[in-house]
């Protein structure tokens, strides 16, 4: 709630003059106008004079003064501390190169795996990891003129030895953890499964039962679909009960 | 496949000079916003060739030859002449230019110079069929850049107009179905042509004939082409850039005036 | 010496009510057909029907980059075809990149390029691969609206979508939309790209002849065209992604409006 004090009149007119051109969660187009005056552009807008535009096809948010668009389609961009899941797509003396379903390859070094401070040679390295296996890592550098530079050393980090990959849209990652792994370890709960997820949009499913990995890919997709929307929790809990619990 | 083109050429405090320069309407050579550098037209200079011309601007030069030869016409206009433009955008005349088939920039340019002729009819294609249906004169005009140092489009165009218009055509006779070829010769026939003026965007500002620094530093670069009547007859839009719809009509406008000074030259070279 | 009759064409293209020989007026656009996220193997696709023009556009990317001397370090390369396909035109044409595809997919990549936000992209490579299945006039102009869509539908953050669309002249009628024998036999040919919130030109071309003051009314006339296709570009991408985020909104009837 605004209060209004003594600089009011001042601020109350800054207030009139700024405005939010489209309701939130609306979906907005590259180049539609989605807000005038002293706002704050976050994600996928941009500022040109006093105009806020989408950049992209998305859902429109906004926190305070900060506007943004959340993009229903788009590439993961590396940000150094993601954890992601990648893919060995080539070993070399020093590492591995991994795709990390982005623009940018990724390089882990041999230094940066395993606990112990090892130097295999090549002959060595391929039998920790091969082109095709599956990693988890952490991102530990990563700017405009190199590539993205990994480490596998702390716990949860390292070779991935089985399971089913997904790939979801990034952004819709932080919704299918929530709110302090809410999502991720009622999922995780109610499955028996075992659930890794990166922050690039892979997610790793491993069960027992075909059948309660059939439902999580299903819960999956559907958080990802309707991941901005209200009381998703309560109809994955009901999917849940339906399905896994036979309730 | 036509990609991004980037440069390690060049000099970012040199682009940020002249965009500055640009925006108080000066330039890195001391000229006017829309002056031309000293243009030199050279005809003749290349006597196996029908017709020939060189054209300085500053300090870019270009080359042009014309050969003239008897040849078989397009299906659908069996009584016309044909016209083939070619550019060579030969590693001598600039660092960057490699050896290999042509580039999109020499492609571009080269289709530029065909499209200024060939729209207003500046080679009078009628007159140069020998026996309807089965034989013509092909013109063929192939630029030669010598040495790059800007506007290459515009000096590539005076120089083959130059070379056009000082072009001889060997006399003819068709005697029992067979072609024969005389000594004597008559000018190319030619109508009136275009003049392409091209502008570069540096910054805000609209210059002409940018030259190879403007061009590293410009965003975008515009030809316009004007006819003897003043009316619009080619236009072609370079870069990364765009712009605004005013600019272009204030681009026509300039190039409608500028167009005169370089056809009384161009006339004065060829006379 | 004989003499070749023509029938020539031209003498049908406009009539003395000013009506084109497919009957649309002189500022009239052709019928246009828009079609976002028809190909599932690239990142971004759309189809354009523009009279008998039939145009798909694929995008990839931001991917990387190879060869590696293309790359760029502070900004996303754009790399970009257009090719026509052997059975596209009347008569067969040949495989092999012809010099007008060469200058056209050069023309296409500049009308686009102001629009994406290659900054936010170093060292990557856009695609963009149109492919003209079916020409029919203006078949750069309908390449660009389509790419332009396929790039919003990749996810390629935009400044906004390019329009395009191409005006000329039939017996001193100036006309908007050429098809293919107006093209070819009329007396001008200009096609134009706009960024209409940025009142941006980024493709114009012009061969022909038009006066000051019919240059200026066709100009006009192009820019008025652009702004109505762009309309639909709109539309076929709201129309696409519409049906995925509806699911997402009913159940948010109840959600406050700031």
């Amino acid at each position: 709630m605004r209060t209004f004090g003594k600089n009011s009149i001042k601020s109350a007119f800054e207030w009139i003059l700024l405005t939010i051109l489209a309701q939130k969660k609306q979906l907005v187009i590259p180049g539609e106008l989605v807000a005038k005056g002293e706002y704050d552009p976050d994600l996928n807008v941009y500022k040109d004079g006093e105009n806020i535009y989408s950049t992209m096809i998305g859902l429109f948010e906004y926190q305070g003064s900060r506007i943004s668009v959340v993009p229903l389609k788009h590439c993961y961009f590396p940000f150094v501390d993601d954890i992601i899941i990648g893919r060995i797509t080539d070993v070399g003396m020093s590492g591995w190169s991994v795709d990390i379903n982005s623009p940018y390859s990724a390089m882990l070094p041999v230094t940066e795996f395993g606990a112990r401070q090892n130097y295999p040679r090549k002959r060595e390295t391929t039998q920790s990891l091969r082109v095709g296996d599956l990693v988890k890592a952490k991102i530990i550098a990563f700017d405009r003129s190199r590539d993205p530079l990994l480490s596998a050393r702390d716990r949860e980090l390292g070779k991935i030895t089985g399971g089913r990959m997904i790939k979801i849209t990034p952004s819709k990652i932080p919704r299918l953890i929530g709110k302090e792994g809410s999502m991720i370890n009622l999922l995780k709960k109610e499955s028996a499964c075992s659930l890794s997820v990166g922050q690039n949009g892979i997610v790793l499913v491993t069960c027992n039962s075909p059948k309660n990995e059939e439902v999580v890919v299903e819960l999956i997709k559907m958080i990802e679909h309707e991941a901005h929307t209200q009381g998703l929790t309560d109809r994955v809990s009901e999917v849940i009960n339906r399905k896994l619990r036979g309730v | 496949m036509s990609t991004t083109p980037h440069s390690s050429e060049i000099l970012t405090l040199e682009c940020d000079h002249i965009i500055d320069l640009a925006s108080k309407g000066k330039r890195i050579d001391g000229r006017a916003p829309m002056d031309y550098r000293k243009i030199k037209i050279q005809t003749g200079i290349i006597e196996k060739a029908n017709g020939s011309a060189q054209v300085d601007i500053g300090q870019t030069k270009v080359i042009v030859g014309v050969k003239i030869e008897a040849g078989t016409p397009f299906p659908d206009t069996p009584n016309e002449g044909v016209q083939t433009v070619n550019a060579e955008f030969t590693p001598l005349a600039h660092p960057t230019f490699e050896l290999g088939p042509p580039q999109e920039n020499s492609i571009e340019l080269s289709r530029i110079v065909d499209r200024n002729l060939r729209e207003s009819k500046a080679i009078d294609l009628t007159k140069l069929s020998i026996i309807p249906g089965k034989k013509v004169f092909v013109v063929f005009i192939d630029l030669n850049m010598l040495d790059h140092y800007g506007n290459l489009i515009d000096a590539s165009t005076y120089a083959a107009l130059s070379a056009l218009l000082t072009s001889k055509l060997n006399k003819y006779e068709v005697k029992n179905d067979e072609l024969v070829i005389k000594d004597d010769q008559q000018p190319l026939p030619m109508n009136d042509y275009p003049i392409p003026i091209t502008f570069a965007k540096i910054g805000k500002t609209l210059m002409l004939d940018p030259n190879i620094q403007e061009e590293n530093a410009m965003s975008t670069r515009l030809t316009v082409g004007i006819d003897n009547e003043d009316c619009v007859c080619a236009m072609q839009k370079g870069g990364l850039g765009g712009f605004e719809p005013s600019e272009i009509e204030s681009a026509v406008e300039t190039a409608i005036q500028k167009s005169k000074e370089i056809r009384k030259l161009i006339m004065e070279a060829t006379r | 010496m004989y003499k070749l009759v023509k029938p020539d064409p031209s003498k049908n293209l406009i009539n003395d009510k000013g009506l084109r020989s497919d009957g649309r007026r002189p500022d009239e656009l052709r019928s246009i057909k828009l079609q976002v996220g028809v190909l599932d193997n690239a990142d971004g696709s759309a189809y354009i029907e523009q009279g008998k023009n039939k145009i798909i556009a694929g995008v990839y990317g931001p991917r990387e980059i190879h060869p590696k001397h293309l790359i760029i370090s502070d900004r996303a390369a754009i790399r970009c075809r257009y090719r026509m396909a052997p059975f596209s035109t009347d008569e067969r044409k040949h495989p092999a990149p012809s010099r007008r595809e060469v200058e056209i997919s050069k023309v296409i990549r500049e009308a686009l390029e102001p629009s994406v936000l290659s900054e936010y992209y170093p060292r990557t490579v856009i695609d963009i691969f149109i492919e003209a299945l079916q020409c029919d006039g203006g078949t750069r102009c309908a390449s660009i609206v389509a790419a332009s869509l396929a790039l919003a539908d990749a996810g390629i953050p935009l400044k906004e979508l390019v329009s395009s669309c191409s005006v000329g002249k039939v017996k001193g009628h100036v006309i908007v939309d050429l098809y293919d024998l107006e093209d070819k036999y009329g007396e001008a040919d200009l096609p134009i790209a706009l960024m209409p919130n940025h009142n941006l030109v980024t493709l114009i071309q012009m061969d022909g002849k038009l006066s000051k003051e019919e240059f200026d009314k066709a100009f006009n006339m192009a820019l008025e065209g652009c702004r109505k296709i762009r309309n639909l570009q709109n539309d076929a991408l709201k129309r696409k992604y519409k049906l995925e985020s509806d699911t997402e909104n009913s159940k948010d009837s109840k959600e406050e409006v700031k």
